[in-house]
């Protein structure tokens, strides 16, 4: 028996991610962003979060490279005087803790749903799936503005701000639930009839060990290819909910709410404020969306058929 | 169907949120007077009594009166819609018009430099949040070159001479502040539609029937663009019928950056103020304009496709 | 007097990502005119693309890499793209296997026949509809004129081979090339589209060649026959002789294997042991031997040539 890793290492998964340079690249990129928002207290030059760090008085400083840019703050200051790299590794930090727990959440709760659709059938799977499609058919952009500012009336500004990440997270993972419990339906329908089910039915194990421990593994990777859109997704309905007031507060800004605070300064000159987050955005979601183009291509076995 | 679900959502949010009494007599009230006016209002009623009383006033179009304007809401989102629906009419048909060559020759040349372009920018275009288009859009054609206007929709000429749909479509000016909101708002889908059509198509020239058709002597350009076309086009006019729904929801960040008139700016606004009444009112508009889209696309795929056709009149 | 078809040592690869793989190697035979060639193998022989190189028309990555086909004294496998597409559908018709894949579902079958004429002439729309509506006749379709206006889908499956048969006449071929044509069907109406088909070539002196893996059809209607195995003919002849007496261990298995021919009621059948070689791991020396019960110690080594058995047939076989 060889172990699992030399299986792996043998894979036609693994030789096809050494020969495209693209997954390499954007794979590398991804851990690299992950370790800079990992590492964010310890390497950025300050913390944004502390007001103490703050002056006022070194508001929209330009990079370095320009007249009148300060060697402290490499790519100068946003409007309220935090070092722009600081607050960019701190945003990136919230962007993606709230894009995984977002997904996170609606993997669970589009898993649970989806499995007892696909599997029980009949009614609970007609009402399930009615769910899912009239939730399907609204915008979830829509969705997550309108439960955002329902929240934000509920709670009030200022608890909303506080509580922003969590209520980020549940309002992102609730508006898009049935991507993945359709996902998993339909490949519990597919593998439900067939004879490895029969068989665990037949030694007698319970529905619930049959989906988890059978049917489930074998939905792994559809789940690995939404998954990774999935995350680019809720990014970007982060940094949209955000950009519209919805989301972190300027105070503890995500990259999206630093888009904002410098989209009021874009038209006195001070650019930076809103290109740095915005490039950096466009950067992360883009590794992630170039990875789940190849992960599909690689693990959609329709298309490789071809 | 989904109305009634959308409808029920609406009411309960109005319900628990929404303060119908400050909505009408203002803050400086004894709870005593706020006791009677509930009453009167009907309030204390049941649940589903009030439901069913909200659902009859919005089945004779009338949704309350809106916080901001002191208007009727229908009448403040009719005066908005114009706006919003030139955005995204002028938004569809730029997607229509570029995704379709383009998608089209990515199927047909796959190994194609240009291709290899099309692709590359369609995946970047997907990476790139509308808000980070629309600010760079500005920035460039506004500030840095000054060709367009950035905001607002400049002339605009009321049509009917009702008062309601004031076009921006009439006028130079008006077309000017047109194109930077409808191409920022186009370039969310148009990248999903290129590939959409690409592998639809590519989909659809494995198939027998268009294998029939070489052996049959045709003209290339036949095959592509008869053959091919009319049976790639069948999911791809369904996919659009479900996405006109969420151009509307994108409006609302076009707009904020471009303040932009409509219903998505109003509904941000009325966001803003906890105008309730005119939030939902917005909501159900919004959802009918879902279900009128998906209609019409229903009807039109019918037309294209026989074998929908042929079921359907039996 | 030069042959209406006459292929060469066709040789066909598939470009594939790990090399090349030759998937017909050195297939040679000849057609006249109004003679019908039966072209007989187990799926995956070669016989399919055989018969989609003579109108090159091979699915990609596959192409023609050695060889010559030669078309009323042309040789078409020089033919451009342009050239080549002047002589599909119109000197050489073809029909596919699968009548409900064939015909494009969103067009009328009116549309689909009319379109094939144009391709080919300067024609007029009503010309063209007279030219279809006489072809349907021909093909014994009732109610040809209500036919033109329906779709694919309106029409059961041996409609529309009948209808896939009528387009293919349109512009009166030299030549059919018929691809498991029955294979789709159900049993009864295999037996109509076989004597239409049949009946068709013998009336208006077309030739036929008929791609089937069943040497019961192509007994009954043709006259010549070619057996493949992996990629190569290994029996070519006068199917009367052919079929009465096999030359080639796999042909007489395979026509052991059928019911009512050689084998008499109440005698075993005969099965052939062991499977087809995939294209990537054919044997070296005769590609049979490894199910072959003839087998000597020459077979695995050197790879038997086409020669003449006498009464007409030649064969491939060290043995014989």
């Amino acid at each position: 028996m060889k172990s699992s890793f030399q299986k792996f290492k043998e894979s036609y998964f693994l030789y096809s991610f050494r020969q495209d340079k693209v997954a390499m690249a954007s794979f590398t990129a991804i851990i690299i962003f992950i370790l800079l928002a990992l590492t964010a207290p310890w390497i950025a030059p300050m913390n944004p979060y502390d007001a103490n760090n703050i002056d006022i008085m070194n508001a929209e400083i330009p990079p370095s490279w320009n007249e009148g840019g300060e060697k402290n703050f490499p790519i100068g200051t946003d409007n309220m005087g935090r070092d722009m790299l600081s607050t960019m590794l701190y945003g990136l930090r919230t962007s993606i803790m709230i894009g995984i727990g977002a997904v996170s959440l609606q993997a669970l709760i589009g898993i649970f749903m989806g499995l007892s659709a696909g599997y029980f059938g009949g009614k609970t799977d007609a009402v399930l799936m009615r769910i899912a499609d009239i939730q399907f058919s609204f915008p979830y952009l829509m969705l997550a503005i309108l439960v955002g500012a329902i929240f934000k009336m509920v709670f009030g500004i200022g608890r909303y701000e506080q509580l922003a990440v969590p209520l980020l997270i549940l309002i992102i993972g609730f508006a898009e639930w049935p991507m993945y419990a359709r996902t998993i339906r339909a490949s519990v329908m597919r593998e439900k009839n067939k004879e490895y089910v029969e068989a665990a039915k037949v030694i007698g194990l319970s529905n619930r060990v049959i989906m988890v421990r059978h049917v489930l593994p074998n939905s792994l990777t559809s789940l690995m290819v939404i998954s990774t859109i999935q995350i680019a997704n809720a990014v970007m309905s982060e940094a949209a909910l955000s950009f519209l007031g919805l989301g972190m507060p300027v105070t503890m800004p995500s990259l999206g709410s630093l888009i904002r605070s410098g989209f009021d300064y874009i038209f006195s000159g001070s650019w930076w404020i809103t290109v740095f987050p915005g490039i950096l955005l466009i950067l992360f979601v883009l590794a992630i969306n170039l990875l789940g183009d190849w992960l599909r291509d690689v693990l959609n076995p329709k298309l490789y058929k071809g | 169907m989904v109305m009634l679900i959308i409808s029920l959502i609406g009411f309960s949010i109005k319900r628990n949120i929404g303060d119908p009494i400050r909505d009408l007599v203002g803050e400086r009230v004894t709870p005593e007077e706020r006791a009677v006016i509930a009453d009167k209002l009907g309030l204390n009623d049941p649940f589903f009594k009030q439901y069913t009383r909200f659902v009859k006033n919005v089945l004779h179009g009338d949704f309350g009166t809106s916080l901001i304007y002191r208007k009727p809401c229908l009448e403040v989102i009719l005066k908005h819609a114009p706006a919003t629906i030139e955005l995204v009419l002028g938004a569809a048909l730029i997607i229509i018009f570029i995704s379709l060559p383009l998608g089209v020759f990515a199927a047909l040349k796959p190994k194609h430099l240009f291709s290899k372009c099309i692709m590359g920018f369609s995946t970047l275009g997907v990476s790139i949040p509308v808000f980070l288009t629309a600010i760079m859009f500005i920035y460039l054609f506004s500030v840095t070159l000054g060709w367009l206007p950035s905001y607002g929709r400049g002339e605009t000429v009321d049509l009917f001479n009702n008062g309601y749909w004031n076009s921006g479509l009439l006028t130079i000016d008006g077309l000017k502040h047109l194109v930077l909101p409808c191409v920022s708002l186009a370039s969310i889908m148009l990248p999903l539609y290129i590939r959409l059509i690409r592998s639809e198509m590519m989909e659809v020239l494995e198939t027998e029937y268009i294998k029939y058709a070489w052996a049959k002597g045709l003209a290339p350009t036949r095959i592509w663009l008869v053959h091919a076309f009319k049976n790639t086009l069948l999911p791809v006019v369904t996919v659009f019928g479900l996405q006109i729904g969420i151009m509307f929801a994108f409006t609302i960040l076009t707009e904020t950056v471009f303040q932009w008139q409509g219903m998505g700016f109003m509904f941000l606004e009325a966001i803003q103020r906890a105008d309730i009444s005119l939030l939902i009112a917005y909501l159900v508009v919004v959802a009918s304009v879902f279900v009128l889209v998906n209609t019409v696309v229903d009807i039109f795929y019918g037309f294209i496709n026989p074998t929908v056709r042929i079921s359907g009149t039996k | 007097m030069s042959h209406l078809l006459d292929i060469q040592d066709l040789e066909v690869k598939f470009a594939l990502r790990t090399g090349d793989i030759t998937a017909i190697d050195g297939v040679s035979f000849v057609l006249d005119r109004g003679e019908k060639l039966g072209l007989v193998g187990e799926s995956g022989a070669g016989k399919s693309v055989t018969g989609f190189s003579i109108i090159n028309l091979i699915s990609k990555p596959g192409y023609i890499s050695k060889g010559k086909i030669c078309f009323e004294g042309n040789e078409i496998s020089s033919y451009s793209d342009e050239q080549m597409r002047k002589i599909r559908g119109n000197r050489i018709s073809m029909i596919f296997q699968d009548p409900m894949m064939t015909l494009n579902p969103v067009f009328t079958i009116g549309f689909q026949m009319i379109e094939t004429l144009q391709a080919h002439q300067k024609i007029s729309k009503s010309d063209a509809r007279e030219i279809a509506l006489e072809k349907l006749k021909k093909v014994h379709i009732p109610s040809p004129e209500q036919r033109l206006s329906q779709y694919p889908h309106e029409l059961s499956g041996g409609m529309r081979q009948r209808i896939i048969i009528a387009i293919s006449l349109l512009t009166d071929p030299a030549i059919i090339i018929a691809d498991e044509p029955t294979t789709a069907l159900d049993v009864t109406i295999q037996a109509e589209i076989m004597d239409l088909l049949q009946e068709l070539c013998e009336s208006d002196n077309m030739a036929l060649i008929l791609i089937t893996h069943d040497l019961g059809v192509v007994s009954q209607v043709t006259e010549k026959i070619a057996v493949m195995y992996a990629g190569k003919i290994i029996e070519y002849g006068s199917t009367d002789q052919v079929v009465k007496h096999p030359v080639h261990p796999y042909t007489e298995g395979l026509i052991k294997s059928i019911p009512g021919t050689v084998i008499k009621p109440g005698e075993d059948l005969v099965q052939i042991p062991g499977m087809m070689p995939t294209l990537t791991n054919i044997p070296p020396g005769c590609a049979f031997n490894p199910r072959c019960y003839l087998k000597g110690a020459i077979c695995t080594t050197q790879t038997p040539e086409l020669k003449d058995v006498g009464n007409g047939v030649s064969a491939a076989c060290h043995m014989k």
